[in-house]
C-alpha cells in the first residue's frame, strides 16, 4: 500500500503509522453520549473508512486518509489541519 | 580534571570500502534546525538568503552547496548544515543547535543507489530522485533523512545514538551488493 502524502509525495505503506479513525471532537468538557461514540463505539462497516495517520518517518504531518477497505483503494489523503478532524 | 576527547559519532567505524563503494564520515562544523514562526517563512528565507546565501527549502529539496546548505528535514523544518547561523535569523524562527544529534555519512560509488534500495521504501531512479532532492525516510527501520548531492553521492543521517547500527547495516547492504556484482562475472 501507499499513500500521497501532500507534502512528500507517494510513499510506502512502512513510513506512516495509523492513528485511529478521523472523528469530529464533542463540544465542552461535560461527559454525553457523544463522548461514548468519539471514543468507543465504533460501527467498523467494510467499506469507505476516513482515518487519521501520521507521516511518522517521513515529514511528520498528521493525514485524513479516505479509503475503501473492501477494494483497497486510497481515494484521498489530506493534511488534517486544512481537512478537520 | 577528566581530559575529555572529542570522539565523532562514527569514531572507529569508518571509512568503509567494498569494490566500488566507499562509506565515509562527514562532520559538518554546524548543524542547526530552523522552525520558521507562523507566517514568518519568507521572511526567513530572506534573512538566510542574505546571510548565508541559502533559500528556505521546498519540500523534498536542498539549496546551496557543502559549505553551506540548508536541507528540507520536515514539516516547516529545515537544517541549516555547515555555517554558525546568523543572529538574524533568530527573529524569523526557532534555531536549535543539532550538531552533536546526528551521525552523517556519505556513500559514493556507481552501485549506491542499489545499496540504498535496499535501506529505504524511495523511488531512487534519477528522474524521481535527482541530485538536489532529499527526504525523510526510514533507513533501515531508522528515523533518517538520505539526500542525494550527486549522481553517485549519498548523504544519509540517523540519530546519533543509531550511529553503529547505520554503519552495520550500509556495510552489509554494501558486501551484498558488491557481491552480487562479482557472482555475476
Amino acid at each position: 500500500m501507499r499513500l500521497g502524502c501532500p507534502i512528500c509525495g507517494e510513499r510506502d505503506r512502512r513510513e506512516f503509522y495509523y492513528q485511529g479513525a478521523a472523528l469530529s471532537r464533542p463540544e465542552g468538557e461535560v461527559w454525553a453520549p457523544e463522548w461514548d461514540d468519539y471514543i468507543h463505539n465504533r460501527d467498523n462497516l467494510p467499506g469507505v473508512t476516513r482515518d487519521l495517520w501520521q507521516h511518522e518517518q517521513g515529514c511528520g504531518a498528521w493525514l485524513i486518509v479516505t479509503r475503501n477497505t473492501v477494494t483497497h483503494e486510497v481515494l484521498g489523503v489530506a493534511l488534517a489541519t486544512e481537512a478537520g478532524a | 580534571m577528566a581530559d575529555f576527547k572529542v570522539q565523532t559519532p562514527c569514531t572507529g567505524l569508518l571509512p568503509v570500502t567494498v569494490g566500488g563503494l566507499r562509506l565515509t564520515e562527514v562532520v559538518p562544523r554546524r548543524m542547526t534546525s530552523l522552525a520558521p514562526y507562523r507566517g514568518s517563512a519568507g521572511a526567513l528565507s530572506a534573512a538566510m538568503q542574505a546571510a548565508h546565501g541559502v533559500a528556505w527549502p521546498e519540500p523534498g529539496r536542498m539549496t546551496g552547496q557543502a559549505a553551506a546548505r540548508a536541507l528540507w528535514f520536515g514539516r516547516e523544518l529545515a537544517l541549516l548544515i555547515g555555517p554558525e547561523p546568523d543572529e538574524s535569523l533568530a527573529a524569523h524562527a526557532a534555531l536549535t543547535d543539532q550538531s552533536d544529534a546526528w551521525a552523517v555519512v556519505q556513500l559514493d560509488g556507481r552501485q549506491a543507489v542499489e545499496v540504498l534500495a535496499r535501506l529505504c521504501p524511495l523511488d531512487l531512479r534519477e528522474a524521481v530522485f535527482a541530485p538536489g532532492h532529499t527526504a525523510r525516510t526510514d533507513v533501515a527501520h531508522m528515523a533518517g533523512s538520505v539526500s542525494r548531492l550527486g549522481l553517485q553521492t549519498w548523504q544519509i543521517m540517523v540519530f546519533r545514538s543509531m550511529a553503529a547500527t547505520l554503519v552495520h547495516e550500509v556495510e552489509i547492504a554494501m558486501r551484498r551488493v558488491a557481491a552480487r556484482q562479482t557472482s555475476l562475472l
